[in-house]
């Protein structure tokens, strides 16, 4: 067996997201190449050889990726994944925009969001909101795959030493470009790789009072987060927003302050170690899941937690 | 222009779903069937650009069984100008539908397809995408703002890090985030006005497609249980169980 993996990546450093869908692949078993599609990103192959595990990187340095525009990175992975019987990416935004169409081209049906490998055609994933776990086996002569980050531990970024091989592979559809991007800047760790993590609400009531999760966040090196409710009331920006329609989350720690629990939410944060709920409705569905429950006003408890950690 | 919107009956946003006991299938018998949260929004944002002037008429689509219809009717409640049931009993996968759907392109030519991003059961994510790579169109994936211009789309998409616009030529998919609008409620009148409107019925035989699935589902189950937890009295015994306990921070 031979699997492509995908690499996420900003044309500047490989994304830690890819180092756990190699984790998949090495689970997967055989050869394990990783495809670097961008422009400018010689030092993401550089990165991307050193990881455990992988045995060759493939590297399409060209024009028409540098935006990851699924026209055309779709092609170069249809193009390439003939010759693989696995073609893996992350189940991030660039990976579900990207390796549906690139199935499609393959004329294969593509796998979701897998959180195990039960055999090299059999794998495991959440439906319905992450309330059902289906096992499903694909006939297909091609996997096309995402993978779920957070079910999978990363492979170590150091200790391997790949072979990196430029390819000559220009795919431009000439149907889409790139007009700009909005990007939101944060010292803190990333969303879904944090080790903790801390959310507010609709009970938090307003964009400022997020003021009082962030200190907290800093002093535990947290990552913040939100629910929908709280990103619709436009108190933080979608990017934040855990659920099912948002990002996955497992930390160690996930403190959930003014959030009910709506299953949608749930579904974004409910394979956390160790789940903290401070809400004042002690019916919040939140405390079934929640490991340690604070029934208290938010507003006296949160300024009390930062003070005493 | 004209625009194409596929729809999907799905259980309730509100519904908790489990699996059967055997594993066999997940038990959705009695349960409150909806039109996908997703799917609403893309029709909302069809329906609004109908109103602004852009687009002449909006079709609803969708596929299933003869059930589906009332979804289609709710499209058409909400606006949708008339409406195509490809009815199967078979079971449906991304693939499948988006070769039945990339067949009513090839019928319909529309200027712009709009869909949800995920359906909330299957949670897969993928039918734009295919549809996009079968229909070699370009795709604008978890769209939040949507700007028709001369032969053009500019699709504002919500990404990982922030949001990303691109722009793409017409005719484009477009597959919407939640935060692309919010839908209307239909009112009675127009419930009463859409069952007049005219519904036609197909079948994958007749678009000529093999819609055999090439995943099957061995078994469901219940994700593991979370073992029950404890309430704490105060912020410092919380504190003290995080640090001594749990050993989280």
């Amino acid at each position: 067996m031979s699997i492509l993996v995908i690499a996420e990546h900003d044309n500047a450093s490989l994304k830690g997201a890819t180092l756990n869908t190699v984790a998949a692949a090495k689970a997967i078993g055989g050869d394990i190449h990783v495809l670097v599609a961008g422009a400018g990103c010689g030092a993401v192959a550089e990165a991307a050889a050193q990881a455990d595990g992988v045995a060759k990187v493939l590297l399409a340095d060209n024009a028409a990726y540098e935006n990851q525009l699924a026209e055309n990175v779709a092609a170069l992975v249809a193009d390439l994944g003939k010759e693989y019987t696995h073609v893996l990416a992350s189940a991030t935004s660039n990976g579900k925009n990207i390796m549906p169409r690139a199935a499609a081209l393959l004329d294969v049906q593509a796998i979701s969001d897998i959180i195990s490998v039960e055999s090299s055609d059999t794998f495991k994933r959440p439906i319905y909101a992450g309330n059902v776990i289906a096992t499903v086996q694909s006939s297909d002569a091609i996997k096309v795959i995402t993978v779920r980050g957070t079910a999978f531990d990363a492979v170590a970024a150091e200790g391997g030493s790949a072979a990196v091989e430029s390819i000559d592979n220009a795919q431009d559809a000439g149907v889409s470009s790139f007009v700009g991007e909005e990007l939101a800047k944060s010292d803190r760790p990333e969303l879904t790789a944090a080790k903790i993590v801390i959310s507010g609400g609709r009970g938090m009531q307003n964009g400022e009072n997020f003021e009082m999760l962030y200190k907290v966040a800093d002093k535990l090196g947290a990552a913040v987060g939100a629910s929908r409710a709280a990103v619709d009331a436009g108190f933080v920006p979608n990017d934040m927003q855990v659920g099912q329609t948002g990002k996955i989350v497992a930390p160690e720690l996930y403190i959930a302050v003014g959030i009910s629990g709506a299953i949608q939410h749930l579904a974004g944060m409910k394979d956390s170690k160790v789940i903290v709920a401070i809400n004042k409705d002690e019916e919040a569905p939140i405390f079934q899941v929640a490991d340690y429950g604070l029934v208290a006003d938010l507003f006296e408890a949160v300024p009390e937690l930062e003070s005493s950690i | 222009m004209k625009i194409l919107v596929a729809v999907k009956r799905v259980v309730d946003y509100n519904v908790k779903v489990r699996p059967k006991s055997d594993g066999t299938d997940v038990d959705i018998a009695n349960a409150k069937m909806s039109i996908n949260p997703f799917c609403e929004i893309a029709v909302e944002e069809a329906v609004r650009l109908k109103e602004k002037g852009v687009a002449t008429e909006v079709v609803a689509v969708s596929l299933g069984t003869k059930q589906s219809q009332e979804q289609i009717r709710t499209a058409m409640a909400l606006g949708a100008d008339r409406g195509i049931l490809v009815e199967t009993d078979a079971e449906l996968q991304p693939l499948g539908v988006a070769k039945c759907l990339n067949a009513i392109i090839a019928k319909e030519s529309p200027d712009l397809v709009i869909m949800g991003k995920q359906s909330i059961d299957g949670d897969n994510n993928q039918t734009g995408q295919m549809l996009g790579a079968l229909s070699n169109l370009p795709q604008g994936t978890f769209a939040s703002e949507v700007a028709v211009e001369d032969g053009t789309v500019n699709v504002t998409r919500e990404i990982d890090g922030g949001l990303q616009t691109v722009k793409l030529n017409l005719p484009a998919i477009v597959t919407t985030d939640l935060r692309l609008n919010e839908p209307r409620y239909a009112s009675l009148p127009n419930i009463m006005k859409a069952k007049k409107k005219p519904l036609d019925t197909t079948t994958p035989d007749e678009l000529g497609v093999d819609i055999a699935p090439r995943v099957q589902t061995l078994k469901v189950e219940p994700p593991a249980e979370r073992s029950a937890g404890i309430k704490v009295a105060d912020v410092a015994e919380l504190v003290d169980k995080l640090k001594n306990e749990a050993k989280v921070i």
